[in-house]
């Protein structure tokens, strides 16, 4: 078996926020993806998605203080445990991240040109003739039109289509390992979305990058994500392949979310099964399963005891005392009939 | 608020009898800005009728927001006339349309920035008592705020205290639906009011609005981009391209079989789970400036069909199919004459 890209094993992660809260996000996460591969990560807000991509990275909001236990792997090599020199050294040469709003993320007073090529400017220098060259060369890769005068724009002069493809230009450049791509098109337009994550999948096949998709959209990872991983109050509750996740859920509660989720195919539905109630508060300890107080099929132990590992099928888990049959009948009778 | 059973008998107005309530022809709506005058919306019309609503599609800069906006008078229409129940908007002194103002609520999309951080959850839904307190009908403001925090399904002696801060993003939402009742509309137009909520919390607050259009008889305008919202809230669907509606009609026969390749290619990018990744066809052109839109139809730089004659002529909405029409020259159903025969070729294919 070959060394996974990112190797997440047993990750608990607890912050400290401004105003004295001690929040334990993360509980048990273990992960991994292989070269050439991409892992969805699917989960609402507060499920801990997006504090396992900063924990990856190492970095966390300025006024939280954050430990972690557990470790994260990159090609076999501890990011937690290493020396802080060789741990920049890893993520700078290694890890590279796609952000959800381009707007925010790109600096708005420096030319497009410089900040693509930030990750190798940050290494050696680049003469500016040269840096030029290199940008549109970058910017060419990722469909941007007319490169050289946009390697010369600032971000407001492009379009939010294509200023996420100079983020994700940008994270290109320093050739990383691995993507993290943390809700890469929430803020974007349905078919510029389809443009942009046909991009990061073209790039993920061609140069065997590892790409770890977060999202809250669990259809945006069907056809795109090979495994999912379905995260609940900080925890994994489910993760397989797409297709049998998605389609035979064994967990509750993403049997639930597939089914809220509002569709242009299949039979209509005029009232949409909602989740009743709301995650939980991850500022108070909880024991027994997270999503317990939500669930259909819970039971007393639910409230008590950690759910076990129920094994689904091959490489399908999912954390639950009364996971679903795999013989059930499919949620929200997933319909795979086509638009006309 | 858990999902409630379909009710088989509870089914949308129908549209022949249900009477219209709001009216809007011809509307312009043009932005002074530095680069140059731009056209936000070009002569859309729009009807609201009682008991249904209607879902207004499109992407960034297709003027959606505005079309709310300009229906509301806030600013007022560049062009155009908007009638409430036959009274003419424009023409009302700015007395009688404050004293207006109430059968027209919005709500918006992020429901935290909307809601004031400092008043509690039953003094916001009561606000609009006090503005028109004409309202109250001898009843106690704070009885009408529990009222309609029940409503929304909010228990009041719950939520009535807390403040905006203590309320997840769909129970914030379900204030300000709470707060928009108060003033007792006859429009609700929802702007995104659920692109921000999580999928469990939106399923709510759709079911929410849904429920409430039929039961106090609203007419309910819902802008949003999301085509699996559409489909779950509305019984009348207008696409809106670069200001112009290119198409328009029941939501369920648009859905399942678009007239213009700007709504078939809108359809075929929605991700979802079961369903295999479907071909745009859209040209790789990234979406036009709204300040120099394309010349005839606007949409003709990324249409796999366009030819001459879509950018040298602006396209009229033609008949395609019952209270279906289509502003295209190519459009993938026929064209429908006035005895109902379709008379132009179908095209070989759909993008």
């Amino acid at each position: 078996m070959t060394t996974p890209v990112l190797d997440v094993r047993s990750l608990d992660t607890v912050i400290h926020a401004p105003d004295g809260r001690r929040l334990h996000i993360l509980h048990d996460v273990s992960l991994h993806i292989d070269a050439g591969e991409c892992l969805g990560v699917v989960g609402e807000s507060g499920s801990g998605k997006s504090v396992l991509a900063r924990t990856v990275l190492g970095v966390h909001a300025r006024t939280t203080r954050a430990e972690s236990t557990g470790q994260v792997l990159l090609n076999g090599e501890d990011l937690l445990a290493a020396a802080p020199a060789r741990r920049a050294d890893l993520l700078g040469t290694g890890i590279a991240m796609v952000h959800q709003d381009p707007m925010t993320s790109l600096n708005p007073v420096v030319r497009i040109a410089d900040q693509v090529t930030e990750s190798l400017t940050n290494r050696r220098r680049l003469p500016r003739r040269e840096r030029l060259r290199t940008a549109a060369e970058l910017l060419a890769a990722v469909d941007v039109p007319d490169p050289v005068r946009r390697a010369r724009a600032y971000p407001h002069e492009l379009s939010g289509g294509l200023r996420q493809r100079v983020g994700i230009a940008a994270a290109l450049a320093g050739d990383p390992v691995l993507l993290l791509a943390d809700e890469p098109t929430t803020a974007l337009d349905v078919t510029v979305q389809r443009t942009v994550l046909d991009l990061l999948d073209r790039h993920r096949a061609t140069r065997g990058l590892a790409t770890l998709l977060i999202t809250h959209d669990i259809g945006l990872l069907y056809g795109r994500a090979r495994r999912i991983a379905v995260m609940y109050g900080g925890r994994v509750v489910e993760s397989g392949p797409t297709e049998q996740v998605t389609e035979r859920p064994a967990h509750p509660y993403t049997a639930a979310l597939l089914r809220s989720v509002p569709r242009v195919t299949g039979p209509l539905r005029r009232v949409l099964p909602a989740i009743p109630g709301s995650p939980p508060d991850l500022s108070r300890p909880l024991t027994g399963c997270p999503f317990a107080p939500r669930c259909d099929r819970a039971e007393a132990v639910c409230a008590t005891v950690a759910p076990p590992v129920h094994r689904a099928g091959p490489a399908h888990t999912a954390s639950c005392h009364f996971p679903l049959a795999a013989e059930a009948p499919r949620p929200s009778q997933t319909s795979l009939e086509r638009t006309p | 608020m858990s999902a409630t059973p379909a009710d088989p008998a509870r089914s949308p107005a129908d549209p022949a009898r249900s009477p219209a309530v709001l009216r809007a022809t011809g509307l312009e709506v043009v932005h002074r800005t530095r680069s140059g005058p731009l056209h936000a919306v070009s002569g859309v019309d729009l009807t609201l009728h009682e008991r249904r609503t209607l879902a207004l599609v499109g992407e960034s800069g297709s003027g959606k927001s505005s079309i709310a906006k300009a229906l509301l008078r806030l600013p007022a229409p560049t062009a155009g006339t908007v009638t409430l129940d036959d009274t003419d908007l424009s023409a009302l002194t700015s007395r009688q349309l404050r004293a207006l103002r109430p059968r027209l609520q919005m709500v918006f999309q992020d429901p935290l920035s909307s809601l004031n951080p400092r008043r509690t959850v039953r003094d916001l839904v009561a606000e609009p008592l006090d503005a028109h307190p004409g309202l109250l009908r001898g009843r106690d403001r704070l009885a009408v705020a529990d009222e309609q925090l029940t409503a929304v399904g909010l228990p009041p002696e719950l939520f009535g205290d807390r403040r905006p801060e203590q309320l997840s993003g769909g129970q914030a939402q379900r204030v300000a639906v709470a707060r928009a009742l108060a003033a007792e509309p006859r429009v609700l137009i929802a702007d995104e009011a659920v692109s921000a909520l999580d999928v469990s919390a939106q399923a709510t607050v759709l079911n929410l609005l849904r429920r409430l259009t039929e039961e106090r008889g609203l007419a309910s305008l819902f802008i949003t981009h999301d085509l699996g919202v559409v489909r779950a809230v509305s019984d009348d669907i207008a696409v809106l391209q670069l200001g112009r509606l290119c198409e328009r009609g029941p939501t369920e026969a648009v859905l399942a079989a678009p007239a213009h390749p700007y709504t078939a290619a809108l359809l075929a990018a929605v991700p979802e789970p079961g369903r295999p990744l479907g071909d745009t066809g859209l040209l790789p052109a990234d979406p036009p400036s709204p300040l120099d839109p394309p010349s005839g139809c606007r949409f003709r730089t990324r249409c796999p069909l366009a030819d001459d004659r879509c950018a040298a002529e602006t396209p009229a909405a033609r008949p395609v199919g019952p209270g279906r029409t289509v502003a295209c020259h190519r459009p993938l159903l026929p064209v429908l004459d006035r005895a109902g025969f379709g008379s132009a070729p179908v095209p070989a294919q759909r993008p």
